[in-house]
């Protein structure tokens, strides 16, 4: 499994790559695997206020339905258009333009509260 | 992960070995999918697959009582079978309730074999007995005198099932038994002996194709599988999990028990009245399903689409015709061979023409969709 190393990492298998005072989301290669087969993502409306570990999309798999939770408090400033034409990008390119919604953060210190590719590593096996 | 509780196929080595991902079902650990369900139903509308049913049951009833009294508790006719042939049939509690849907097949002069689901078996085999040996009440005739002239035995631990499905099927039976080959036809069993194993062919299914389900004893599971695998790889043959079996049968409507039938619903509110033979003079929810032919059910069960692309339909959404809501959904999913929601639901009887124009409530928000004939999927030819 891909897990890059300049990425952060939730419990619940989204990452999160910083840029600057935003963070960008998307859920693991870990996880699409185990989903296979998008087929349906519900993206944030942008402007949305989330609290930290708050659902925030839907990414749903031929089988089931799962959420997605915002690693962080912060307000939605973009959601990844390209997903409703063509969700199996998570499945194709989940780091890339597999990318599910970005967040505007209300406090970058929150970040401490993720884990590290190396962690992450771990927490899959 | 698994849970000691959960009984494992005789095929259970050969889904690990091949990294199947498993989950439990009906109490029996089960694989959902190998690769893709997406690509698992593409080879079964396209190829070949295979799938294993060995935790489906196996019931074998026998004696010279046996038709008459399976008679009195399947809803078919079980008179019009000959030797080799068998017909779906539901067994009904006395509401008229779906118990089981099931493929009775008549294997010899006075011998059935009955295809019951998993998650059925002691139920099913604990119905039987009981009314095999006691009858249904004082005024019933029965009870004991069926039980001197028809045994009732569940073989389900010793026997295992594979469903080979697809186009290819044909093929793939010249590749194991050589080019002359004559599968049974439609609906119809018979036996059969690959490389020694004795086995029987019948040529049924689940998905819509042309495709067997074979039936064989457990400790020929794997060899049979394996064997299989090897012939067909070259006509792109695929192991194949619960996650396609449901796909493909939603595509063509086929009921799932315990989604789309329950011991609540019964075969007419389902638009299974085919496989009910109400001429026959008695048998189990009998009176309860002339009523429901009287008066017409209340709810039925009806196939709709989406009309557009949105999240898929699932279990339990609720249906809504205008304001008011009409039903849910029992189940539904993304349609691979469509590539949109489908799915089935029990909606009030006034709601449920064709045409008729419905929502599906996801997450708070409403999706239009119409109710459609069954099947969605038809086959090219």
């Amino acid at each position: 499994m891909n897990v890059p190393d300049d990425l952060l990492y939730t419990q619940s298998h989204e990452w999160i790559r910083r840029e600057g005072g935003n963070i960008r989301v998307g859920i693991t290669d870990h996880a699409q695997a185990e989903l296979t087969d998008v087929v349906f993502v519900e993206v944030p409306k942008v402007g949305t206020s989330v609290d930290a570990k708050a659902p925030v999309a839907v990414v749903e798999s031929v089988k089931a339905a799962s959420d997605i939770y915002a690693p962080v408090k912060g307000t939605v400033v973009e959601a990844n258009a390209a997903l409703s034409n063509n969700p199996a990008l998570i499945n194709t390119d989940p780091f890339g333009e597999g990318w599910i919604f970005a967040l505007k953060m209300d406090n970058s210190d929150d970040l401490k509260n993720l884990q590290s590719a190396a962690a992450y590593k771990e927490q899959i096996g | 992960m698994s849970d000691p509780a959960e009984k494992k196929t005789p095929l259970y080595q050969e889904h690990v070995r091949l990294k199947a991902r498993m989950v439990p079902f009906s109490g029996w650990l089960m694989p959902v999918q190998y690769t893709s369900i997406v690509d698992e139903h593409q080879t079964v509308r396209e190829a070949v697959g295979m799938f294993d049913i060995s935790h489906m049951g196996q019931f074998i009833v026998s004696g010279k009582g046996a038709r008459d009294w399976l008679n009195t508790v399947l809803t078919n006719n079980v008179a019009k079978l000959d030797i080799g042939h068998g017909q779906y049939t539901f067994l009904l509690n006395c509401n008229g309730g779906v118990i089981d849907d099931l493929i009775v097949y008549r294997i010899k002069e006075a011998e059935f074999l009955l295809v019951v689901n998993a998650a059925k078996i002691d139920e099913d085999f604990a119905w039987l007995k009981k009314d095999l040996e006691h009858g249904r009440s004082s005024d019933q005739p029965g009870g004991l005198e069926n039980a001197a002239s028809c045994s009732l035995h569940n073989r389900s631990a010793n026997f295992g099932g594979v469903a080979i499905q697809g186009p290819r099927t044909v093929d793939l039976f010249r590749a194991l038994l050589g080019p002359d080959v004559e599968l049974p036809q439609r609906n119809h069993i018979r036996d059969f002996t690959i490389a020694a194993m004795p086995l029987s062919i019948a040529r049924t299914g689940y998905t819509g194709e042309d495709g067997v389900e074979v039936f064989f004893r457990a400790p020929d599971a794997a060899k049979l599988w394996n064997l299989v695998l090897e012939r067909g790889a070259k006509l792109g043959l695929k192991p194949c999990g619960l996650g396609a079996r449901d796909t493909l049968r939603l595509e063509m409507c086929y009921p799932l028990n315990g989604s789309d039938l329950s011991a609540e619903r019964n075969p007419i509110e389902a638009g299974l009245g085919l496989f009910v033979d109400l001429q026959k003079p008695d048998f189990i929810g009998r009176e309860k399903l002339l009523e429901t032919r009287t008066e017409g059910p209340r709810e039925r069960l009806i196939a709709f689409k989406m009309n557009g692309k949105g999240p898929p339909p699932r279990p339990h959404y609720s249906l809504f015709n205008g304001e008011n809501r009409v039903g849910e959904i029992s189940s539904g999913t993304l349609s691979p061979s469509l590539n949109i929601g489908i799915g089935m639901g029990y909606v009030s009887a006034t709601s449920a023409k064709f045409g008729t124009p419905l929502e599906v409530e996801i997450r708070g928000q409403k999706f239009p969709a119409t109710i459609e004939k069954k099947p969605f999927y038809k086959k090219q030819s």
